[in-house]
């Protein structure tokens, strides 16, 4: 590519259109959060009649959102962790076994992160449903069902990219470990977990942000005992007023966590993600 | 010095199928049950709550489930094609619904690739050659992508408001409109839904087609530059084959997730859809748990199932046969 004048042009209006377009809904929801409620009840205005950070303070009276906090944070957390621990596991498994059903299984779980989550939910429903019924265990509006859908959600691919990275580690340092008198799990501990560690905190952000975004299940999953965020911040508007600048004040509460992790860890979570599509 | 020369050996194009003799498998024990107990967690799990919940659906779509029989499934009278019927029977309520749905998700789908590939593309070629600042765009073009999907919505959702949002107040400060019309509600709701997905996918396809345009070798460039072409020429001829393999997998990827997209339908119109907004996997999901009839949704979602997974083979067939033949 030359840098002609055209060119110039040409990257000028890219970059100021689609500037635009992803900026305004960003400028929308923090100058929002900032708004007295009269101000989003009327006609819209581009900036506060007067700044205040009331929206933020008056966000956890309106719906119990500390709670709704606590709940997605535990659950997430929960989620990332398992999930990235069984990854690895599994990883290692696909990266340094031949064994027989191996392909069978990296298929069959990557197939399985193409179908759409509409498909699983009533039945999945319905089973953890009849679990219950059965012996005892609540799945339905418990954290721990949400835990364990959500933490298998995120394993196929996290599965694939570990392995990936796994590959990229040669075996000769396993071997080195080997002949130091640890076993295949001491050589996954010292030798290839470490080196992959940029692999792991990328499968660990993905994991993060599935759990901490996922809509779908969570709506028929939850009650109010284990509503998560992304289900409660709607029930701002079933009140008879629209707190729109409270409802722009959560959001970007609970947007930062997971955009700050994303921005930090972007160079190793955009080389797995995007190695898929190139591969 | 012995090191380096194995690791020269092992190193070039990444394969997973490395079939030397890895140092963990010298171990004749371990060998042979150590991989399936590290795979044994993924496995039980993926079963539970893939494999098994893929299979019990199919067979709930052959059952009259309805509220009554949730909690004893095994009592629930079987119904044939009984579900099949009622849901691809176009002259009766649900099933004009369903296809009405179909109709509505494939341009739904269709347009949203559409741009957000055409924004991806154009973004990424803009940002090919280094600038200053060219990092500051990147991670600002990232964010819409790392939001959580309900809160970069639940923001559209606000400025598409009719009185209070902020696209009525653009549009009439540009003269665009002189009335304020609806967007949540009636036939704008599709337009709604195809700016707001796009907005969502569109750093997906740019972040994809950037990282294939890295792997381009300048050489390639350059040459053309050589003999003169200018740089649509070389978009054409060197930009495009080049990503084909990319361009590929990616538009396949953004048509299932599309395709099957709940988070943007249901943030944005909430229980109510309007007609025109109502995707195929929003429309299944207040089948089965808005009125409670499970065996008619469990039909409606094995026949999505069946619909995405003969488009997906075609593709591959065509895309995979014309590969070869280039």
């Amino acid at each position: 590519m030359r840098e002609t004048r055209g060119f110039k042009i040409y990257r000028g209006v890219v970059l100021a259109v689609l500037g635009l377009f992803v900026l305004i809904p960003l400028y929308v929801m923090v100058t929002s959060s900032l708004k007295p409620l009269k101000d989003v009840q009327g006609a819209f205005t581009w900036w506060p009649s007067n700044l205040t950070i009331a929206p933020f303070i008056d966000m956890w009276k309106t719906v119990p959102l500390a709670r709704y906090f606590v709940n997605s944070t535990i659950v997430a957390v929960a989620a990332t962790v398992f999930s990235v621990a069984i990854a690895i596991l599994a990883a290692f498994a696909v990266s340094r076994f031949r064994f027989r059903g191996r392909t069978t299984f990296t298929t069959t779980v990557l197939s399985t992160q193409m179908f759409p989550g509409v498909l699983f939910l009533l039945p999945l429903y319905l089973i953890f449903v009849n679990i219950n019924n059965e012996f005892g265990l609540q799945l339905v509006g418990t954290r721990l069902g949400l835990i364990i859908t959500y933490l298998t959600f995120s394993l196929p691919f996290s599965i694939w990219m570990l392995a990936g990275y796994f590959d990229s580690i040669p075996r000769e340092l396993d071997e080195a470990a080997l002949v130091d008198g640890c076993g295949p799990m001491g050589a996954l501990a010292r030798v290839v977990l470490p080196a992959a560690r940029p692999g792991v905190i990328a499968v660990a952000i993905y994991s993060f942000m599935t759990a901490w975004g996922e809509v779908l299940f969570a709506s028929v999953m939850t009650t109010e005992a284990n509503r998560t965020l992304s289900v409660g911040l709607r029930q701002y508007s079933t009140q008879t007023n629209i707190y729109w600048n409270q409802i722009m004040a959560a959001a970007l509460v609970v947007s930062i966590p997971v955009v700050i992790g994303f921005l930090l860890a972007q160079r190793h979570f955009v080389a797995g993600v995007t190695a898929g599509a190139v591969k | 010095m012995s090191v380096a020369t194995t690791d020269a050996t092992t190193a070039g194009p990444p394969q997973k199928k490395a079939p030397k003799k890895a140092g963990l498998e010298h171990r004749p024990g371990l060998r042979r049950w150590l991989p399936y107990a590290l795979l044994a967690p993924a496995v039980v799990l993926e079963l539970f709550i893939h494999i098994v919940p893929m299979l019990v659906g199919i067979w709930v779509s052959f059952v009259k489930l309805t509220r009554i029989y949730i909690a004893n499934w095994s009592q629930a009278p079987g119904a044939g094609l009984g579900n099949y019927k009622v849901a691809i029977d176009f002259d009766n309520a649900v099933g004009e619904g369903l296809l009405k749905s179909f109709g509505v998700t494939i341009v739904f789908s269709l347009v949203t690739v559409g741009l957000s590939w055409v924004l991806g593309m154009a973004a990424a070629v803009a940002l090919q050659p280094a600038f200053r600042g060219r990092n500051l765009v990147r991670t600002l073009f990232l964010v819409p992508y790392a939001l959580p999907a309900y809160a970069g919505i639940l923001t559209w959702n606000f400025m598409l408001q009719r009185d209070t949002g902020a696209v009525n107040h653009v549009l009439n400060q540009l003269h665009l409109t002189s009335d304020r019309p609806f967007w949540l509600i009636g036939g704008n709701a599709l337009a709604a839904l195809i700016t707001v997905a796009t907005w969502k996918l569109w750093t997906f396809a740019f972040l994809t087609l950037m990282a294939g345009l890295q792997s381009i070798p300048n050489e390639l460039y350059e040459a053309a530059s050589v003999d003169g072409a200018g740089n649509l020429r070389q978009w054409r001829n060197i930009t495009l084959p080049q990503l084909r393999p990319v361009n590929l997998v990616l538009v396949l990827v953004l048509f299932l997730w599309t395709f099957s997209d709940f988070n943007t339908p249901y943030v944005l119109f909430g229980t109510a859809q309007p007609p025109a907004g109502d995707l195929i996997t929003f429309h299944i999901y207040n089948a089965s748990f808005l009125t409670w009839n499970f065996g008619t949704g469990a039909a409606m979602s094995v026949l999505l199932l069946i619909f995405l997974m003969i488009v997906t083979g075609i593709y591959l067939l065509v895309t995979g046969r014309r590969s070869r033949r280039a």
